[in-house]
């Protein structure tokens, strides 16, 4: 096998904080990478093209389709799963308002919803519900109506700004 | 002891108050066990080669290139899983003359179906299979295609299953009162052509099974996304012949399924048949194509309908002729007659008037199976029904909210017969119309849209009024002949520390069943909710139930929880009064805690009876009973069903140059009897009105004329996003069933069943001044400019 056709790939990242090295097949989607050799099945594949949001996971900082991205591209990549993100408490107040809410009903999109809502929350601005809304119309949820994401999601937001002026 | 639900103080009050659910914690720390998710030793993954083209005879297979791939270790074809599965017929005996051929788990001489599973190949990786399944080579010979409903009964349109003798798989007509007469005299005839789209579910989680058959103990384990496990169960036993005692399904976490995951799919029964014959766990998730060519689709349907009204605006008669395609098969075993059945059942729900025929004409076509998918018929027949209301009372001159009110049955009219034979036990249409007109305050939001208008804005304000059925009995299915459970059963239980355990034959798709049932048993027993460990899907630990469908889960399974737990209940008392030697009937449980009823003093903690009964039962009388497992069922016995009712309200805006809708607000009242969990119970009413949203705008399945499936993928097939969706504010009126004492009817369906009339009637009211009315869903842009006369071509 040549170098230019190698059919396996050596990457080296971390995940949740954890250094990862694996040879993993050129072809194989990163949300497979996570699924099936790391067992962190926290984050779904559902239509694994790129449109539901079901796949969503943190790399380098952004919200990233897992099912857009190979593995093999995640070389030296910092990538973060709902599980990283729990142990951490990143987002703990984020599920915690997720639960209260109830903003959340079969559950599978709610890993992908919490990235997508935490990269917004992180720019640190108050965004309106509306704001709130088009960042979220990449991530679908047939179950909820999305209302009570939103309110989650606001909810959240309006209390990182208190605790950020006190 | 009767819990008085009307005193919000009275102890363990838990049903009625929003109480969290005990796995909605688990779900956002991504900790939820989808099948997916499970792998099991030696675990194998099938993928299937499915029929490219709408209707072929099987001819030739050539497996050599498939069977090559690194991976594979077996491929199967419909004549070898007919060896080891037999196939099934999907009538009930109540639905007459309906009619289906027989089908197998993988097609055997013919495919009929785009999407129909032909050959199953089994590898070592998923990847693998699938790469295998594309090489499998099948010889088809084209046969004629029938796509069209309307003209599937023609003379010259070829016949699907010529052993059938015709493409009519089932009609129904029902007529009530001299329905032609009065159309002859009446004051307003007014008539239109009503069509809902094709849908299907959308489940993000796609159809997932996980089949072990371990020979040497004779037991089938199915790892199994459903909504009714023990339906499987018995399907599974039946067909592949296994005792149902050794076939155990077990339904975890549950990815959505809005009656998607109910019904029986072919390549689901060829993993079981596969993994019986190889003796290994074998995986089956559908990918995202398959979900849209072989998931269920609903609402297919083509009327014709009028409705005749007085003067005063009171309805005398309605004439419905409803058509549906359902595919090439009836699906088993709930059968594709029921939604066609529905729109008969359900069309002038509301409403009280003595004049109704209503025919549905079900026929067969080749495109993907219909059958029942979240408010199976109501959608279609709240559209008819409330389109032709609000047409009449603009035909006369009439608010559409007046004229609902000259017809809604009294508050106090119950029971009551319809003319459709619909037997409704309490409704509550005109308290729901008042508490609806209060909330949206209707005339301020008249007096908005005319200041609107005025400004060029065509903002409309659409009404719709719907009954539900919930609560079935086996009228529903079982008098069919269908091995369908209308019965649940609970099973509660005390464990020596105090804590309670309840095993439920009901499920949980997300919907809030396992906090329903914590509060329900924490409240029968006298604990905490957090105190009530539930346990359900696994059909060798459950009680024998029907599980989720129909609205029934907290009407039926949350009173066999209710009366499992006041059995506990009962046996710890008595255990408590021996031990105290005081009068059961003068104790209580509150907060775990054996205490007087009169003066609340704490006796004795649950836990302490618990190790006495469990480590130190020679210390008790001798007879005494010391029972600490509970078991009961519930069914409904005296209506078929329990109707609910409710009224909807939609506020929005038509860009009469762009045709684009855009949604301001929606409304919904809705009356499910006793409300058990308030924010479970609107969350079920606003994910139920976004669905019947993406129904009325967005949702629609295209075929072209050979039977090719045009968009069958999330980017080309719409649902509601979270920008396009509006703020829904939700209102109750409560009726209680009186069949039971927890007074519950099913919430899950309503939202779907109402919005998308009321949407339809909404946008017909802007655009009223302009002349243009739109009746075929989805309300595209397109649609809405054809209708304003802007496209033409």
């Amino acid at each position: 096998m040549t170098e230019m056709f190698r059919d396996k790939v050596d990457v080296s990242l971390t995940v949740n904080g954890e250094p990862v090295e694996a040879r993993v097949p050129a072809g194989q989607h990163m949300i497979d990478f996570l699924r099936l050799e790391l067992g962190l099945t926290g984050a779904h594949a559902s239509c694994e093209h790129g449109v539901c949001g079901a796949c969503t996971i943190r790399v380098d900082g952004d919200a990233v389709r897992g099912c857009l991205m190979l593995a093999a591209q995640a070389d030296g990549a910092e990538v973060w799963t709902i599980e990283g993100l729990t142990d951490t408490n990143a987002i703990s107040d984020l599920q915690d308002a997720f639960v209260a809410r109830n903003a959340l009903q079969c559950g599978y999109c709610t890993p992908g919803m919490l990235v997508a809502a935490e990269e917004l929350l992180s720019k640190g601005d108050l965004p309106s519900r509306a704001e709130i809304r088009e960042h979220l119309s990449g991530n679908y949820c047939r179950c909820t109506g999305y209302e009570a994401i939103i309110d989650a999601v606001e909810s959240v937001a309006q209390g990182r700004a208190g605790k950020g002026k006190a | 002891m009767t819990i008085p639900f009307n005193n919000p103080d009275r102890p363990n009050s838990y049903i009625g108050k929003t109480v969290p659910r005990p796995n909605a914690s688990k779900l956002v720390q991504g900790r939820g066990r989808y099948v997916d998710d499970i792998v099991l030793p030696r675990m194998l993954h099938v993928a299937f080669s499915r029929a490219p083209v709408a209707h072929a005879k099987i001819g030739k297979i050539d497996v050599d290139e498939a069977k090559a791939v690194k991976g594979v270790l077996r491929v199967f074809t419909g004549k070898d899983l007919a060896e080891v599965c037999t196939p099934w017929v999907a009538v009930l005996a109540h639905l007459k003359g309906l009619k289906s051929p027989p089908e197998h788990p993988l097609a055997v001489d013919r495919a009929c179906w785009v999407g129909e599973p032909v050959v199953a190949v089994v590898a070592t990786t998923r990847a693998a299979a699938e790469e295998a399944a594309s090489l499998v080579m099948v010889d088809y010979e084209d046969l004629p295609v029938v796509t069209d409903t309307m003209t599937a009964l023609d003379k010259d349109t070829p016949v699907i299953h010529p052993e059938l003798g015709d493409n009519l798989a089932f009609r129904r007509l029902h007529e009530e009162g001299d329905v032609d007469a009065v159309f002859e005299t009446a004051h307003k005839v007014v008539s239109a052509s009503f069509r809902t789209a094709r849908h299907t579910g959308v489940t993000l989680e796609p159809r997932s099974i996980l089949v072990d058959w371990n020979p040497a103990e004779g037991q089938m384990t199915a790892y199994h996304a459903t909504q009714a496990p023990h339906m499987m169960q018995t399907v599974f036993a039946k067909h592949l012949d296994i005792p149902e005692s050794r076939v155990r399904v077990i339904c975890g976490d549950v990815g959505g399924s809005y009656g998607i995951k109910v019904h029986v799919y072919p390549d689901e029964v060829a993993t079981a048949a596969i993994a019986k014959v190889m003796g290994r766990p074998i995986k089956f998730i559908a990918d995202r194509l398959e979900s849209y060519t072989t998931d269920i689709h609903a609402r297919d349907h083509e009327i014709e309908a009028k409705i005749a009204v007085d003067a005063d605006g009171k309805i005398l008669a309605m004439d419905v002729d409803d058509w549906t395609g359902i595919g090439p098969y009836s699906v088993y075993p709930r059968t594709s007659a029921i939604e066609g059945n529905q729109v008969v059942n359900l069309c002038g729900g509301p409403y009280d008037f003595a004049n109704y025929r209503a025919q549905t004409t079900v026929v067969f076509q080749n495109k993907t199976p219909t059958c029942q998918y979240r408010a199976v018929g109501h959608p279609i027949a709240v559209a008819i029904t409330e389109g032709l209301v609000d047409m009449a009372a603009a035909a006369i001159g009439m608010d559409p909210v007046e004229i609902r009110r000259r017809n809604m049955y009294a508050d106090d009219a119950y029971p009551v017969t319809s003319p459709a034979k619909m037997k409704f036990e309490g409704l509550s249409h005109h308290a729901s119309m008042d508490k609806l007109m209060e909330m949206m305050d209707y005339d301020a939001l008249r007096a908005g849209q005319a200041e609107a208008r005025k400004k060029g804005k065509y903002r409309g304000i659409g009404i719709a009024s719907f009954i539900e059925l919930t609560n079935p009995s086996p009228f529903m299915y079982g008098i069919g002949g269908a091995r369908i459970s209308a019965q649940d059963g609970c099973t509660v239980r005390m464990d020596p520390d105090g804590s309670v355990v309840a095993l439920s034959g009901v499920t949980e798709q997300g919907q809030g069943t396992e906090a329903m049932l914590s509060q329900v048993v924490a409240e029968g027993v006298g604990v905490k909710p957090t105190n009530v460990r539930v346990i359900t899907g696994d059909t060798q630990v459950t009680p024998y139930g029907g599980g989720t469908w129909a609205s029934r889960g907290a009407g039926i399974g949350g009173e066999a929880a209710l009366q499992a737990a006041k059995a506990l209940r009962n046996s710890i008392l008595e255990v408590a009064a021996a031990m105290l030697q005081a009068d059961a009937g003068k104790l209580d449980i509150r907060d775990g805690q054996v205490v007087d009823m009169d003066s609340g003093e704490e006796r004795m903690p649950l836990e302490e009876l618990g190790r006495i009964v469990y480590f130190r039962g020679d210390t008790l009388p001798k007879d005494l009973p010391r029972e600490l497992v509970q078991t009961r069922h519930f069914i409904t016995m005296e209506y078929p069903f329990a109707f609910t009712n409710g009224v909807q309200a939609s506020y929005l805006e038509v860009d009469t140059d762009t045709g684009v809708v855009t949604l301001l607000k929606h409304w919904c009242i809705e009356d499910c009897g006793r409300v058990i969990n308030p924010q479970l119970v609107d969350e079920q009413i606003r994910g139920g009105i976004v669905q019947g949203l993406g129904g009325a705008l967005y949702e629609e399945i295209h075929y072209d004329e050979d039977g090719q499936l045009l968009n069958g993928s999330m980017a080309d097939y719409l649902v509601p996003m979270a920008a396009e969706m509006p703020d829904m504010q939700v209102g109750h009126v409560e009726t209680p069933t009186k069949e039971s004492e927890l007074g519950a009817k099913g919430a899950g369906e309503a939202g779907t069943a109402g919005a998308p009339a009321a949407v339809m009637n909404a946008i017909n009211d802007a655009l009223r001044p302009l002349g243009a009315q739109v009746t075929e869903m989805p309300f595209t842009p397109e649609r809405i400019l054809r209708a304003l006369g802007k496209i033409n071509d």
